[in-house]
């Protein structure tokens, strides 16, 4: 499609595009001292926190971009954030 | 949007929010979003608004304008005044990370006072931005709006009660959302969340809401969650300059008496 005027793309096309790619640390969820406080849940910028049980969360490695909001807020220090390559 | 519910109609500013959602050719809003200018989101939210009552549709869809602090505080200030005035029904929200970020970080009407900017420069003979942080809210209060919130990324459950809340009011709504800018402030990606909350529970940056012009409710500090300026100014690039120059100490110390200032002004302190 070429943009003359205005162009409309299709909605939340966004959602298929991975951002596997633009990390360099990812997020380790220890799943060990998690006290369920949601802070990681709520606060990852890019939804990709979820959560599998009361005290037990992790993240999809697609959408995130390995930014480690999650890993400084966790109270508790249940997560960890590690180099892809030592993956 | 999780809080607007589907039946919205988005006009967007350009700006940083504009551009990382809307990465061509594609897009992540799943609701009728607008993009038009910079400066005119509030002009094109008040058609959108006028056409849904000439169709007798304004049941059917809510009416959201964004913008950044620099499309709402200084290019879109004029056509923002207008949908004020003509008191459309239109919940305008204005992503307040402090200066033209989309466009490498340009100093802004609601830059904050000492900040370093590409346009405002720190150096020896320099503090960086001259102005202090234009007081927006009390700008839109003078209008006469409906209903007026600050929030933070730093909190994002209190932005979703916000939203909530002022789409339960009738006329114009105002909601500004603080949110760092990793490049822009100078920060590590991972503490900018941190930072936000900093700014709030110093003082720096009041949370509150306001319903036809008089404060109802604040977002009090807890005691435990009280920070000095410092906690926040440090960690920024953008205020390095306050640590590196001799006579950094008095700008610091009037950033600090601007924060308790507020705490004073807005009843911050939790009992
Ligand atoms: C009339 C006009 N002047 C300048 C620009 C270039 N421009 C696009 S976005 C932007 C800055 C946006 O700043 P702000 O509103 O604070 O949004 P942010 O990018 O910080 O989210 C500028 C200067 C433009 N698009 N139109
Ligand atoms: S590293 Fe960032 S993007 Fe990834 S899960 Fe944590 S907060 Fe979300
Ligand atoms: S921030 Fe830490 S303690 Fe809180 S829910 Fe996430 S992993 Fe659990
Ligand atoms: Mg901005």
């Amino acid at each position: 499609m070429k943009p003359m005027f205005g162009v409309v793309v299709q909605p939340g096309t966004t959602r298929d595009q991975k951002k596997t790619g633009w990390r360099i640390y990812r997020p380790r969820f220890k799943q060990k001292d998690c006290i369920g406080c949601l802070d990681c849940l709520r606060s990852c910028p890019d939804g990709a926190v979820y959560q599998i049980d009361k005290k037990k969360f992790d993240s999809d490695m697609d959408a995130c971009k390995g930014c480690g909001v999650c890993a400084d807020l966790c109270p508790v220090d249940d997560i960890d954030m590690e180099l892809e390559e030592q993956q | 949007m999780e809080a607007a519910g589907p039946d919205v109609i988005i006009a967007n500013a350009t700006g940083c929010l504009e551009v990382f959602t809307t990465r061509f050719p594609r897009s992540s809003w799943q609701v009728p979003w607008i993009h038009s200018l910079f400066e005119n989101p509030a002009s094109v939210a008040s058609g959108i608004e006028v056409a849904l009552k000439a169709l007798g549709r304004e049941d059917e869809a809510k009416v959201i304008a964004q913008a950044g602090d620099g499309g709402t505080a200084d290019i879109g200030m004029g056509a923002f005044s207008g949908m004020l005035e003509r008191g459309h029904n239109i919940l305008y929200v204005c992503y307040d990370n402090e200066a033209y970020s989309n466009t490498g970080f340009q100093r802004s009407g609601l830059t904050p006072k000492d900040a370093l900017t590409t346009t405002s420069p720190a150096g020896p003979t320099s503090w960086g931005n001259l102005t202090r942080k234009k007081d927006l809210p009390a700008i839109v209060a003078a209008h006469g709006a409906a209903y007026i919130a600050t929030s933070s990324v730093g909190y994002p459950v209190d932005i979703t009660r916000k939203v909530k809340k002022a789409l339960t009011f009738t006329g114009p709504k105002y909601l500004q959302i603080h949110c760092p800018c990793v490049p822009g402030w100078g920060i590590e990606s991972a503490i900018s969340v941190r930072m936000a909350r900093y700014a709030i529970n110093s003082g720096l940056y009041p949370i509150f809401e306001m319903e036809y012009g008089k404060i109802t409710k604040v977002r009090k500090i807890k005691k435990e969650d009280l920070v000095g300026v410092e906690e926040y100014l440090k960690p920024q690039k953008r205020f390095a300059h306050l640590y590196k120059y001799p006579g950094g100490e008095e700008h610091i110390k009037a950033i600090q008496a601007a924060a308790d200032a507020n705490i004073e002004k807005y009843g911050l302190l939790a009992e």
